[in-house]
């Protein structure tokens, strides 16, 4: 199953590859990354997704845990948190059809940040889902590029 | 280690007036700071200001190695022998890469090492400068932790860290990596000691108390348990108390390679080594117990064959000082993280005060009637082609005999292959960090010098390296440093013209096809040990042994004896590799 980890870090060169360094030499693929300072200026968040089943993900969580430059590692998956990700998405438009791309983004929230001859970029954040939603809407118009930054996830309410 | 680390002091800062130092020379006064009475190593241009400060310190003595790969195996059988933390010094780029290997044998075998390298300078890093090398990036997955110190603010915090991190919990080598510039800068140096204090570094000693309950309680019900015991019981300094809770519980103990030396092997209880060349009696032991009581131990694949068919219906109580192991290769009922000796104390008095009594009659004597009709104690009592050649087990079982009735204190130190594990099987060894070998990772080469490190920190000591033709040559540069430094250790040299194990392998798995294993021109070892004025001799026939080696351990100078046996010896019994630990090899199918 898709596993979300949130790992607090010391905000120090190399670090980074401390932890995906580990995580790829036990055999896991990244899914998808994001990395960040904090609240703090001296930790980095990062987030990963990968898939792995409890047993594995037990393990590389141990694992990580003990790389001296790890000071927090929280599962997040299936945990009750708010998990975003940010697409741009740069979809054909000839002028008879913008109006309509328009209409689609505006369904889900999302933005309009370029506008040129023949093309729009199309700015949304949400879940994977909706992204992929949302794609999937642009997609007959013809998309010429997509990026999407990896997730990034928070627990509800008070507590860390 | 105390499994109580009582000291929670946070770091101090020595009170003494400031000096102002260069980077190296406060580099060094730290070592000296940390107690660092020896280092090994190899100097070169980004390490020399280092090696010019060390130069003038009066309390660390400093051994030149001939290979840098040799200084680390050094500095590991110090380690291991002592149970302090081994030093290594190093310049950059080829100098830090030849610690590589060095490095991976104490990672895989849990041994405490700081392992200092120069670098470039900061300016010149990343410029593919010469002899530049991202060392602290290659040797990510072999270090517990490292440090590339840029900043000279940090350089005496780190290099008191690294002691820490190296010597606390499960103990490994730490890399700090030291730009010629930092090194040459000016610093007020203020000695660090005490326990530094790294909010994301806090390892448990303390094992959990319910847990511990709940162990002693299978304990006592338990006909059938095993103690199956591995290197972290010698890291923890917790033989006593296995001794203890053995005798209280007449529970077998079965030793890892890597635990030879942690149960006196005399004892009715002692087992003897579990796993791939592990007698019948010990396997049958492990895969057939109720309950195994693992400590400090990793579940090797040398040890439980296909980890699947291992002990299925045992239950299994883990207890590892690092979280990571336990549930990592086999499940555990009743896991305790923390400090094997405080824990195994822990139980002890639960079953005292509970008053529980041994109930493992009748399992002992399954046992011991299975160790009666073995073949493989006497190499097999089997018929061999030439009479009078030298058979291995006998060479070893004669040695065993002699060092027992010499009573001095003897550390045996081994290489990779048929020899080491033919040293296992003979040699009887009463005392933990008497007996020093590649476990994990297996390096050809690592004899030799750890034999040296083992000579350096227990001078009074007979140390003695039995090595395989092959091995020899991998580290035999160290003879050097042997001999200029009168380190007068013995090299039992098992020489069978071959890549031993490798060729066991091809005999019983690819149809005695021998695809380059066979080291036919190998040199005569004796003139190349007289070349570096160590004494060498050589027997061929089983009626010189007695001599022989009697004039092996008599010399006052390092010595070498040329043991020649032949090609195809075996070592048995053996696990058929991949399979369940019942799938033996042995005497009667070869
Ligand atoms: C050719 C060859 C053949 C081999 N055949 C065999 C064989 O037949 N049988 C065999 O046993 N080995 C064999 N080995 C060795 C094998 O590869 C492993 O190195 C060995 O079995 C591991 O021993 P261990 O389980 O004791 O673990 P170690 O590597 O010694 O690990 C120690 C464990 O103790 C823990 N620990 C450390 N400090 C503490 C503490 N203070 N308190 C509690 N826990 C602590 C660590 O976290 C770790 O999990 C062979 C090696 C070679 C090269
Ligand atoms: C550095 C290294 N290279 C290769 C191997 C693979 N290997 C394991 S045992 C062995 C043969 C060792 O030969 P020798 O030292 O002569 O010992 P013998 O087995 O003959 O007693 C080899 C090549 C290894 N363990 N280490």
């Amino acid at each position: 199953m898709q596993h979300t980890i949130s790992i607090l870090v010391d905000n120090k060169p190399g670090v980074l590859t401390r932890v995906t360094g580990l995580v790829a030499r036990r055999g896991f693929n990244i899914e998808s990354l994001a990395v960040d300072t904090t609240e703090d200026p001296r930790l980095s968040r990062v987030t990963l997704v990968m898939e792995a089943d409890e047993v594995s993900i037990e393990q590389i969580n141990k694992q990580l845990h003990k790389l001296i430059n790890v000071h927090k590692i929280i599962d997040l998956t299936g945990a009750d948190a708010i998990e975003r990700e940010l697409a741009l998405f740069k979809v054909v438009a000839a002028p008879d059809k913008r109006n309509e791309i328009v209409e689609v983004a505006s369904l889900f929230r999302a933005n309009i940040v370029d506008v040129s001859q023949n093309a729009l970029v199309v700015e949304a954040t949400g879940t994977h889902d909706k992204l992929q939603a949302l794609e999937d809407l642009l997609r007959p118009y013809g998309i010429k590029e997509i990026v999407r930054t990896g997730k990034i996830a928070l627990s509800r309410g008070a507590k860390e | 280690m105390d499994e109580n680390d009582p000291t929670d002091a946070e770091v101090q800062c020595d009170c003494a007036p400031t000096v102002q130092l260069t980077g190296a020379q406060a580099v060094i006064a730290q070592l000296e700071a940390e107690g660092v009475e020896v280092i090994f190593g190899y100097p070169g241009a980004q390490a020399i200001k280092l090696y010019d400060a060390l130069h003038d310190s009066k309390k660390i003595r400093h051994i030149l190695t001939r290979h840098e790969q040799g200084a680390v195996h050094v500095a590991d059988g110090y380690a291991r022998s002592s149970g302090r933390v081994g030093v290594v010094l190093v310049t950059s780029g080829p100098g830090a890469t030849n610690t590589v290997t060095g490095i991976a044998t104490a990672y895989m075998d849990s041994i405490p090492l700081v392992v200092i390298t120069g670098q470039v300078p900061t300016t010149a890093i990343g410029t593919d400068a010469f002899q530049e090398s991202d060392i602290t990036t290659i040797t990510l997955p072999i270090t517990k932790h490292s440090y590339l110190i840029k900043d000279i603010a940090e350089l005496i915090l780190s290099l008191h860290e690294a002691f820490y991190i190296a010597s606390s919990g499960r103990p490994g080598p730490v890399l700090i990596d030291i730009p010629s510039n930092v090194a040459a800068e000016m610093i007020h140096y203020v000695p660090i000691t005490g326990k530094p204090s790294i909010s994301s570094y806090r390892p448990t000693y303390k094992g959990n108390a319910r847990q511990i309950r709940e162990a002693a309680a299978l304990i006592g019900k338990a006909k059938r348990p095993v103690l199956y015991v591995g290197g972290g019981v010698v890291a923890s300094g917790a033989t006593s108390e296995l001794a203890q809770l053995a005798q209280l519980m007449q529970i077998p103990v079965a030793t890892t390679l890597m635990a030879k030396g942690a149960f006196d092997p005399q004892d009715v209880l002692a087992l003897g080594q579990p796993g791939m060349h592990g007698r019948h009696h010990v396997n049958h032991a492990l895969a057939h117990s109720d309950l195994l009581i693992a400590v400090g131990t990793r579940f090797s694949d040398r040890v439980t064959g296909n980890a699947r068919a291992f002990a299925p219906d045992t239950k299994v109580i883990h207890i590892d000082i690092d979280p990571a192991e336990i549930g990592k290769n086999h499940v555990a009922h009743v896991p305790i993280v923390g400090d094997a000796r405080g824990i195994l104390a822990g139980i002890i008095a639960n079953l005292q005060q509970s008053q529980a009594m041994p109930r493992t009659q009748v399992w002992l004597q399954e046992i011991a009637a299975i160790a009666a009709a073995e073949r493989s104690a006497q190499g097999g009592n089997r018929e061999v082609a030439d009479e009078g050649a030298i058979q291995p087990y006998e060479l070893l079982s004669a040695l065993n005999t002699l060092l027992i009735q010499t009573g001095r204190d003897v550390i045996v130190t081994t290489d990779v292959g048929q020899h080491q594990m033919w040293a296992s099987q003979y040699l009887d060894i009463a005392e933990p960090r008497h007996f020093i070998s590649s476990g994990g990772l297996g390096t050809m080469g690592f004899g030799l010098p750890a034999a040296l490190g083992a000579q350096i920190a227990n001078p009074g000591s007979l140390v003695i390296c039995v090595s395989g033709d092959g091995s020899i040559q991998m580290n035999s540069q160290e003879m050097a440093t042997c001999a200029v430094n009168s380190l007068p250790i013995k090299v039992v040299l098992l020489n069978n013209n071959s890549l031993g194990m490798v060729r066991q392998w091809q005999q019983l798995f690819c149809d005695r096809r021998y695809a380059c294993t066979l080291l036919e021109d190998n040199p005569d070892f004796v003139k190349l040990a007289e070349a570096y004025s160590w004494k060498g001799y050589r027997i061929t026939r089983s009626t010189e042994i007695g001599r022989a080696l009697e004039w092996l351990i008599s010399q006052s100078m390092p010595a070498l004896l040329d043991v020649r046996i032949a090609t195809e010896e075996l070592v048995l019994p053996m696990v058929v590799p991949g399979e369940a630990l019942g799938r033996v090899i042995d005497w009667g199918d070869v």
